[in-house]
């Protein structure tokens, strides 16, 4: 169960590709190639409408020019709000939604528009866990055959299947006498074990992630994200954790993405993201969390964000969440920051930083990884300050 | 923002005691809710807390006869002003209902009629209660709509369900249970299905309602962030039985109550470096069509002992504060050192040292 395939179909990964990996700040140090690569994505949904010809009338930028790439072996966490892009990026991964433009490579390969046969033998290295464990599980069939179903697909014997699906059982923490039984028998948080458990049939080195304990009670929550901490260092697996909020994606996360109408805001170390915010749209989402201390919750100045994300059809000129935005100016309404570089490949999209240093500031570099719109005015020295949680009003 | 419960003038605006509801089923008799009694004044934010299957929604629900299923069975007393909730008659509970006592619900894209216009959804309950004109009930509504945030009120009146985003309809729901002025707020899980930016939005407009009207409001939720964001006191229920019960400080500084410690010591807090591993209550609540002898929880108590196999009774065991209430057997002395984990940190210690 333990050993993985070395693909023997395995790309030389393009040379450009090591580099861009360096420069995100990929979690890995022994210089292998990322396992996915993202590149300039673009995934637009098309609104049609007509009476008998479908027009396009407008489109959805769900993803909007992103750049990102997750090394073996790491878990990058994902985070936005509803309607930021975040699960149709993990998506476009999966091959499950098509890329409008812009490329997606796994393991050096590109898979932007691969087709189905293409990916029949990736999707062995590829799993998914879903949000909901009710919707997820087919309620018609015993818990052996869901997570018997990928080795029947892939070709195992019919009786090598069971064996592996107990031990699989055993490993997210389930009886072996539970084989027989069907979804309902369980509750929230033992169905999204079974989940895990299919995921984890393939001997996947990818799992995706949408959401996996946002449907479950705080205390099976954590229970889920110590069994999704065991399973990476025990089978060597690589994840990319969605999450709508900051205080889940901490515990698992080595990097964190911090998403917004299709747009990546920050890129950062785990740990530093909570430290140290630099874009206020993490600042935000970060304040907004109660914290679950009465006195704490008292003392602590919010920042709150008035208003609602804005409409993913038209989006805002220059900075996506300039309208939202304490700090907004005039620079923000007119240019699309880039994506700054700051020390531990820290990565923002502002042009007025929190929490950094004027040196700092002055030391920044546009980052390749910036979207192509994007201008080249870095942050002014003078704009930035060494701000807390609650400036910015 | 949390200053003490205004001592009612009149004593307490709801009075729950000994609340019972089971459901008959297939595997057997559901005992959802088992001896609730609270107390409920005027201006206060009381928060009840529990895990899903904790019987804290049903408890809301039966207040407002909601669960009266053909297969329901009901015990115990809830007075509201002088009228009896348990048993009252139809007329009485349409008369109670969004008049008195309002209710949020979770999910605000299935509590709204989609085929309706919002505006009418809220003229048709200012018009059933208070029997105001056409015209003026609608104006009431605008006004309403506008109190809640809702920009462009005036025109958005006349859009449907579906023309709203999630925080927007929780609005339009909060709206709706504010239009006839309620004593009392049921907000069951308001926030649970909103973006954490909105749910500040939602629960800083909770905040403000209840200062300006003075209503009481009860909170259910799973979120001991949001309680520590918003209430005055907290009920924390357990497979039907409230556990434990005090004021905000009490509950979060001074808990009583293993599964209190368990939850407390469980949550993640972004404002502190994170730990190896996530504090984990061990094992799953009960079914509670088969629930343990004695006190619920002790199969999933690292301090259980002989005496658990007895029910304990919710009363205060701590000298001189009769208000803080719990239903746990061991003493005061040896919880204070139980539920440190850490010198300083409460938690749960995992049972006999078996993983989660």
């Amino acid at each position: 169960m333990t050993q993985h395939r070395s693909g023997p179909e395995q790309a030389r990964p393009l040379a450009n590709v090591e580099t861009t990996q360096a420069e995100a700040g990929g979690a890995s140090t022994d210089g292998s190639a990322p396992l996915v690569e993202v590149e300039h994505l673009k995934v637009f949904f098309p609104i049609k409408s007509g009476l008998f010809f479908d027009r396009e009338v407008a489109r959805v930028h769900a993803v909007n020019d992103v750049t990102l790439s997750i090394a073996e072996g790491e878990t990058m966490g994902l985070v936005g709000e509803s309607g930021c892009g975040k699960t149709t990026i993990s998506r476009a991964i999966m091959r499950l939604v098509d890329s409008t433009e812009g490329a997606i490579r796994f393991r050096g390969q590109d898979v932007t528009h691969a087709g189905r046969r293409r990916m029949e033998p990736l999707r062995r290295e590829m799993q998914m866990v879903f949000q909901d464990p009710f919707a997820s599980l087919n309620p018609r069939k015993r818990v052996g055959q869901i997570i018997g179903l990928p080795l029947r697909l892939h070709g195992s014997e019919r009786k090598e299947i069971e064996p592996q699906v107990r031990e699989l059982l055993a490993r997210v923490g389930l009886h072996k006498e539970h084989v027989n039984r069907f979804p309902h028998e369980f509750s929230g948080g033992q169905r999204q074990r079974i989940g895990v458990a299919r995921a984890l049939a393939l001997e996947p080195r990818l799992i995706v992630l949408d959401e996996p304990v946002s449907a479950l009670d705080v205390s099976v929550q954590a229970q889920i994200i110590n069994l999704l901490d065991d399973l990476q260092d025990d089978f060597k697996l690589t994840y990319l954790f969605v999450a709508h909020d900051l205080s889940v994606v901490r515990h698992v996360s080595d990097r964190i993405a911090v998403m917004y109408l299709g747009k990546l805001m920050e890129v950062s170390p785990a740990e530093e993201l909570y430290t140290k915010p630099i874009h206020p749209y993490t600042s935000a989402l970060l304040s907004a969390i109660p914290i679950p201390d009465p006195e704490e919750n008292r003392r602590r100045e919010r920042m709150v964000v008035s208003g609602e994300p804005p409409n993913p059809i038209n989006p805002p000129s220059g900075c996506v969440f300039h309208t939202r935005c304490p700090r907004a100016t005039d620079v923000c309404r007119t240019l699309e920051p880039p994506l700054a570089r700051y020390p531990n490949g820290h990565l923002a999209a502002c042009h007025h930083p929190m929490n950094v240093s004027p040196e700092e500031v002055k030391a920044t570099e546009k980052d390749r990884t910036s979207p192509l719109s994007a201008g080249d005015e870095l942050p002014a020295a003078s704009g930035a300050n060494g701000s807390g949680l609650g400036d910015g009003h | 923002m949390s200053e003490p419960p205004a001592p009612a003038a009149g004593g307490p605006l709801l009075t729950v005691e000994d609340l019972k509801v089971s459901f008959a089923t297939e595997e057997g008799t559901v005992q959802a809710v088992d001896g609730v009694s609270f107390e409920l004044s005027a201006g206060e934010v009381l928060a009840v807390v529990g895990e899903s299957g904790s019987g804290k929604s049903v408890t809301a629900m039966t207040l407002l006869g909601l669960t009266r299923f053909p297969n329901a069975h009901f015990e115990g007393a809830a007075h509201y002003k002088g009228s009896e909730l348990v048993g009252a008659s139809d007329d009485l509970l349409r008369r109670v209902r969004g008049a008195e006592i309002a209710m949020i619900f979770q999910d605000p894209m299935t509590s709204l009629n989609p085929v309706q216009k919002i505006g009418s959804q809220i003229v048709e309950q200012i018009q059933e209660h208070e029997g105001s004109p056409q015209a003026e009930a609608r104006e009431r509504t605008i006004e309403l709509l506008e109190r809640v945030g809702i920009p462009r009120a005036r025109e958005r009146v006349d859009n449907y369900p579906f023309e709203f985003s999630g925080g927007m309809r929780q609005r339009v729901m909060i709206a709706m249970a504010l239009s006839c002025n309620p004593s009392i707020l049921i907000a069951d899980e308001p926030t649970t299905a909103l973006d954490v930016t909105i749910q500040a939005q939602i629960l800083e407009r909770i905040r403000e309602l209840r200062d300006e009207t003075n209503a009481a409001v009860i909170l259910v939720t799973h979120d001991l962030g949001v309680v520590a964001d918003i209430a005055d006191r907290i009920a924390v229920m357990y497979a039907g039985r409230i556990v434990e019960q005090g004021t905000l400080d009490d509950v979060f500084y001074d808990p009583q109550h293993p599964y209190t410690w368990g939850l407390l010591g469980s949550i993640t807090r972004v404002d502190r470096p994170r730990p190896e591993r996530l504090p984990a209550i061990a094992g799953l609540p009960p079914s509670l069509a088969d629930r343990p002898e004695g006190c619920h929880f002790r199969p999933r108590c690292p301090h259980e002992f002989s005496e658990c196999t007895k029910v304990p009774a919710l009363e205060s065991r701590l000298e001189g504060r009769p208000d803080h209430k719990d239903r746990c057997w061991l003493s005061a002395s040896e919880k204070r050192v139980k539920r440190e984990v850490q010198p300083g940190e409460i938690g749960l210690t995992s049972k006999e040292g078996a993983a989660a």
